[in-house]
């Protein structure tokens, strides 16, 4: 019925006492999110809203809570060490949202996180929502989404609540909605959720929305027409971007001929993926698809 | 952040990189003195961020002294691709042997440095990189335990034979790791490193684009940051926290999300229009950045009509609508603003911009259309 998060999240969120972690908290759990724990060093012992106790540490968290999945807005100079500490604890999926991590940093923390069999979200995004079991993740607005069985994979933020947006509109609900994050070393790519929504019995297709830079998402155009039975919709942001130049996100720049827009759209093509050329495609793309696999997305 | 060829220079010969002796120079005076110093003939560089230097007359020989400071004094002052240059380097025209390339990248794929090395240096990497593959010798290092000193010979013995150049360039390899490390760069780069005639390794050129990131942390590298070299506009936005481009069209677009901001320029192309800018104002968006993105963008004499394409999940759009109103307060913007808004508080934003008589889309296709007719009737 999803992917990665789901009725049995048990979430810890690290950072929970700072601006933007207390901000997200509220949010979480007003949505719905088995909130189960804080963690923000020097704070163990107090409880948040009454409600989430507050621990020192992780480890902490997960022996008095049974925590399972970590989300993390800590400030960049202490977010990657923040991803080993929940990766130290047993927590199985962690999940970044902080933006602004210096990319040494991840090179660093990477070969530890992949060396527990952690599955890291991020850094620098928006998180991941199931609006069936209603558990969010990150910071993806709940009130967009609605539970169905298009699976979402996005590098954008923004641009993937225009999407769900219109898809929600339009009758066209989610089983998960993923952003993996803009930056340049992230721990699960697009390949990652591609995977895990072809084997999700509840998602019937899936949205990928990529942008310049990278080869991440000529990998997973490979990997479409390889392994995926299940329709497909993908988009590129930045077809109009110059090269050499960064646009904004730390991975989206094009350097020399690889990382265009034209080049990803090829490789979608080739794959049999169909193009959307504007964000609010996605709706006729997906009712199209459906209709031509004998109106799989319209099954509830 | 990209720094200047002699930025570069000073931070590979703190790890002990041999180099050719040279300085950098503001004035002709302070030119020829280092030539004078330098002695023989010497290669005056201009230091602009861009590529082509040599093309565009920013590179010259010159013979003596006097020489130097003639060619000084034409390259100072002199514009390569928009940017006025404000200062050359003076390096000795070295006699070379041979010419080889040594980058080391933050590669995305391995997620790791990686070391690319080449015999066929000299010339444009990536065009070896398309054209002769096989040319360059990769090796990714493991973050957790750095460069192997047998690492460091094994990329040394695809450039040498001899073993007292093998020895030498596996300590050039093993100080440009260091050097890529402690600055936290996403590339370093010596292209060349040659050797002499009689038979020294040194680099001649060198590259180093440091992690926008690392900066917060690291103001020691932040002082390397050179204003002039950048588009003006572009200064301004980044003091003011803003990821702005300047492009070349007529539609002044103000966006949040980095990924929506390129979907709404592609989405003014699509519709016939030409984005005058890229421009994301963030997340958590305050009336001053609006204020400020707003000045940006109109000072772009190009710019015929504006849209603001805010979708508010965390950033609230009654902030954005109250910077809107606050901004046009403060000065007069004479092109015309298309204003599509959705998410939180909407409904506030609404009613705060109608009471000044702004209308606000809640349609992104019908904000786009609408906003290139409008700069199409100016123009």
């Amino acid at each position: 019925m999803s992917i990665f998060a789901d009725a049995a999240t048990r979430l810890v969120i690290q950072g929970i006492t700072g601006r933007e972690g207390s901000f997200h908290a509220r949010q979480m759990i007003e949505y719905g999110t088995k909130v189960v724990a804080g963690v923000t060093p020097g704070k163990g012992g107090q409880t948040f809203e009454a409600t989430v106790p507050v621990f020192n540490t992780v480890a902490d968290a997960v022996r008095e809570t049974g925590a399972n999945t970590a989300v993390i807005y800590v400030p960049p100079m202490g977010a990657a060490a923040a991803v080993i500490e929940s990766a130290d604890a047993g927590i199985p999926l962690v999940v970044c949202i902080t933006e602004g991590i210096p990319v040494m940093h991840m090179s660093r923390a990477m070969p530890f996180v992949r060396s527990r069999g952690v599955r890291l979200i991020g850094p620098n995004c928006p998180g991941l929502i199931t609006p069936g079991t209603r558990t969010k993740v990150g910071i993806i607005p709940g009130n967009i989404c609605t539970a169905g069985r298009v699976g979402l994979v996005s590098r954008s933020g923004t641009l993937t609540y225009e999407v769900v947006n219109h898809l929600t509109r339009n009758g066209l609900g989610q089983s998960t909605c993923v952003g993996i994050g803009g930056d340049p070393i992230i721990g699960t790519n697009f390949i990652d959720c591609l995977a895990a929504f072809q084997d999700d019995p509840d998602t019937d297709a899936i949205v990928m929305i990529g942008e310049i830079g990278g080869t991440d998402e000529q990998n997973a155009a490979a990997f479409v027409k390889e392994q995926v039975t299940k329709p497909v919709v993908g988009f590129i942001a930045g077809q109009t971007a110059p090269k050499g130049r960064r646009m904004g996100h730390a991975g989206a720049i094009i350097s020399g001929s690889s990382g265009t827009a034209e080049e990803k759209l090829a490789a979608f093509e080739a794959a049999g993926i169909a193009i959307m050329r504007r964000p609010a495609d996605v709706v006729g793309l997906l009712q199209r698809k459906a209709q031509s696999t004998k109106g799989v997305t319209s099954r509830k | 952040m990209n720094l200047h060829e002699y930025q570069a220079r000073t931070l590979l010969k703190a790890v002990g990189i041999p180099m050719f002796d040279g300085d950098v120079a503001s004035t002709p005076t302070e030119a020829e003195a280092i030539a004078r110093r330098i002695g023989g003939t010497v290669v005056i560089k201009a230091q602009v961020h861009a590529g082509g230097r040599g093309k565009a007359g920013g590179v010259k020989l010159a013979r003596n002294p006097a020489e130097a400071a003639d060619e000084a004094a034409q390259i100072l002052g002199m514009t390569i691709k928009g940017l006025t240059v404000h200062k050359v380097l003076v390096v000795p025209a070295a006699e070379i042997a041979t010419e080889s390339y040594v980058g080391l990248i933050m590669d995305r794929e391995t997620q790791r440095p990686l070391f690319m090395v080449s015999s066929a240096g000299g010339v444009d990497i990536e065009e070896v990189a398309a054209k002769t593959p096989e040319k360059i010798v990769r090796l990714p290092v493991d973050p957790t335990y750095g460069l192997f000193p047998h690492q460091a010979l094994s990329l040394a013995f695809v450039l040498y034979r001899d073993f007292a150049q093998v020895k030498a360039a596996a300590g050039i390899m093993e100080q440009l790791h260091r050097a890529f490390v402690d600055n936290g760069a996403s590339l370093a780069e010596i292209n060349p490193l040659v050797t002499t005639p009689d038979g020294r390794v040194l680099a001649l050129d060198a590259k180093v684009v440091i992690d926008d990131n690392e900066l917060f942390w690291r103001p020691d590298l932040g002082v390397l940051r050179d204003d002039s070299a950048e588009e003006p506009s572009e200064a301004a936005a980044r003091r003011a926290n803003l990821s702005f481009i300047k492009l070349d069209g007529d539609v002044g677009c103000v966006v949040n999300g980095a990924g929506l901001a390129m979907a709404t320029m592609d989405l003014v192309k699509y519709y016939g229009g030409e984005p005058a800018n890229f421009l994301d104002i963030g997340g958590s968006s305050s009336p001053e950045k609006v204020i400020n993105a707003l000045k940006i963008i109109t000072a772009d004499p190009h710019v015929k009509a504006i849209l603001f394409n805010i979708f508010g999940g965390i950033t609230r759009t009654d902030d954005v609508a109250n910077g809107i109103v606050a901004a046009t307060r403060q000065f007069k913007v004479n092109v015309p603003v298309v204003i599509r808004l959705t998410g939180t508080n909407e409904a506030e934003a609404i009613r705060i911009l109608n009471e000044v008589g702004m209308p606000a889309l809640s349609d992104m296709d019908e904000a786009v259309q609408r906003v290139v007719q409008l700069a199409r009737a100016a123009a």
